[in-house]
């Protein structure tokens, strides 16, 4: 068992704040797994995205990041190598005129010598699929295209970790389609660890676990069929399931798979 | 009365420069007063093009807009008079509140239209009803409040102009689950307590599907089809052409009829999905 990320009974509270964002987290992130984390505003996925790369630290309890520990100073340089992070907004994290420039960005901070930067992003921009946007200038790209070159600037830094907080929030279908395969390639092909934070079930559909969040708490985990088979605990929370699973659950079937054309052959199978 | 006529809108960006783009392209259509409208497309296909002609945001490169049987171009009076009757609501509007307050920031509207202390007071009132934000927030700063709760006021301050129309471009965008249900809730009081049209603009088809009663679908430019969801959902092919999705029932009732199963009427919503294959059941079991 190799975990790259290990939270021990973790918990946060912001300072100005009564109430806990985080109460006793005890979770192992596998490396080389696609981690979806579920949940609604307010419910502490966010708190725990920030914990994973120690912007936030625990106010109580432990964060290992490859067995280093998040609260210690001497430790964070190498923390953040390990583990990148993009955000919900492609706007405030463009830096440069110039995509390649943006993306080099990073590795040029780690002090790299430059033959390897320009290996790096070359290998970064293919890797999202934006070679042929190298020289354009970022703020003319659609937003999942921006959100792309986001994900290429982390991937530069070579991480083996890439921690992303709602980086579809604000993208239309098209774009929050490009960059759900964009980062399920990423683990898929080059073996990175995927955690990705959001509200949108159906973007969950593809990781191999799925992690739900409620005050503070997790309160689901699980492969995504066994986690949306609990439908009533969803409901509860207010999230949605997919309407796959809701049919098979309202018709008595077993809720054991999530796509549509396995769903539509369960039932007609029934109806045979 | 609030009846928009459009008449052949165009409108091109950037007339006579490199950057030269026809947005929208000789679109004509009537929305009746208190209509429930969803205009569905991708992201520049010209729907947002569209809407800020409804207030005159933007003037027609060739074309017309009628609101009320008044050209709202007409002069530059008309122009600013159809900004209080159709109201517009944009994406991400909590990025714009710049007020003091809560209440000034939803004032903000009532009191460009030159009306009196009391009634901006009973309109601030009533709109922040509409949207379910408490009396006991308008002396808080719209900065301290939560991202849902911004948009609520927000749309407070479109809605606290009465308008007789109200748009919004992409309202849950950005939104978790229970924002999204409680906007969408919002605005529907807001049509039942005003008899507003409302038109959204929206790439959730499952909230198109569920709430409005007519679906313009934009493509490259065009009106590509005009209906009622049954109308609209009942040509799932035609949307994928054109690269959008379906309701996530519409999808499953076709992978069903695929295989063969029988299902009656049109299908766009869960309930509608469930009550089919129910009755299948039934006429299976005879």
């Amino acid at each position: 068992m190799n975990a790259i990320i290990r939270f021990e009974n973790v918990h946060h509270t912001y300072s100005e704040e009564a109430h806990e964002s985080l109460s006793g987290i005890d979770l192992s992130i596998e490396e080389g797994t696609f981690v979806a984390v579920l949940g609604h505003n307010g419910s502490g996925k966010s708190t725990l995205a920030k914990h994973m790369n120690a912007i936030l630290t625990p106010t109580q309890g432990k964060v290992f990041v490859s067995d280093l520990d998040t609260s210690l100073e001497e430790n964070i340089l190498e923390i953040r190598r390990t583990v990148g992070m993009v955000f919900q907004n492609p706007d405030n994290q463009i830096v440069a005129n110039v995509v390649e420039d943006d993306v080099a960005f990073a590795p040029e901070n780690l002090g790299i010598p430059s033959d390897e930067i320009r290996r790096r992003v070359d290998e970064a921009l293919r890797q999202v699929g934006m070679s042929e946007f190298k020289l354009h200038a970022p703020h003319l790209l659609s937003g999942g295209q921006k959100q792309r070159i986001a994900i290429a600037g982390v991937v530069a830094m070579e991480p083996r970790v890439i921690v992303l907080d709602e980086p579809t929030a604000m993208l239309d279908p098209q774009g929050r389609r490009e960059v759900i395969s964009t980062i399920t390639r990423l683990c898929r092909e080059k073996g990175l660890t995927v955690v990705l934070i959001t509200h949108h079930m159906e973007e969950c559909v593809g990781a191999d676990r799925l992690i739900v969040m409620s005050n503070g708490r997790i309160v689901a985990d699980g492969t995504p069929v066994e986690v949306f088979s609990q439908v009533e605990l969803m409901d509860r929370e207010g999230l949605s399931v997919p309407e796959t699973t809701r049919l098979l659950y309202e018709l008595g079937l077993p809720t054991d798979v999530l796509d549509v054309e396995s769903c539509a052959e369960e039932i007609a199978r029934a109806f045979r | 009365m609030s009846e928009i006529i459009v008449e052949s809108l165009s409108h091109v960006y950037s007339v006579g420069t490199p950057f030269q783009k026809t947005a929208i392209e000789n679109i004509s259509l009537r929305i009746p007063q208190g209509q429930f409208v969803g205009l569905l497309g991708h992201t520049g296909s010209g729907k947002s093009t569209f809407v800020q002609h409804l207030n005159a945001l933007l003037a027609p490169t060739s074309g017309k807009v009628l609101v009320g049987g008044t050209d709202i171009n007409r002069d530059k009076k008309a122009r600013r008079d159809v900004k209080w009757q159709v109201g517009l609501v944009f994406q991400y509007p909590e990025y714009q509140l710049f007020e003091e307050t809560v209440f000034a920031d939803i004032a903000f509207g009532p009191k460009n239209m030159g009306l009196k202390k009391e009634e901006i007071e009973e309109r601030v009132r009533e709109a922040a009803g509409f949207v379910g934000v408490e009396e006991d927030l308008f002396q808080r700063s719209p900065l301290e409040l939560s991202g849902g709760q911004k948009r609520r006021v927000a749309i407070a301050g479109v809605i606290a102009m009465r308008p007789g129309v109200l748009i919004l471009d992409e309202p849950t965008a950005g939104l978790d689950p229970a924002g999204c249900r409680q906007i969408m809730d919002n605005i529907r009081q807001y049509r039942a307590g005003t008899g507003a049209t409302v038109i959204i603009v929206s790439h959730n088809m499952d909230d198109a599907a569920r709430l409005t009663e007519r679906l313009i679908v934009f493509d490259h430019g065009h009106v590509a089809m005009d209906g009622s969801p049954e109308e609209i959902f009942s040509q799932p092919e035609k949307l994928i052409s054109i690269g959008l999705a379906v309701p996530q029932s519409t999808a499953l009732a076709m992978a069903l009829r695929e295989k063969g199963l029988d299902l009656d009427g049109a299908v766009f919503t869960h309930e509608q999905l469930i009550a089919a294959v129910r009755k299948l059941k039934e006429v299976g079991a005879c």
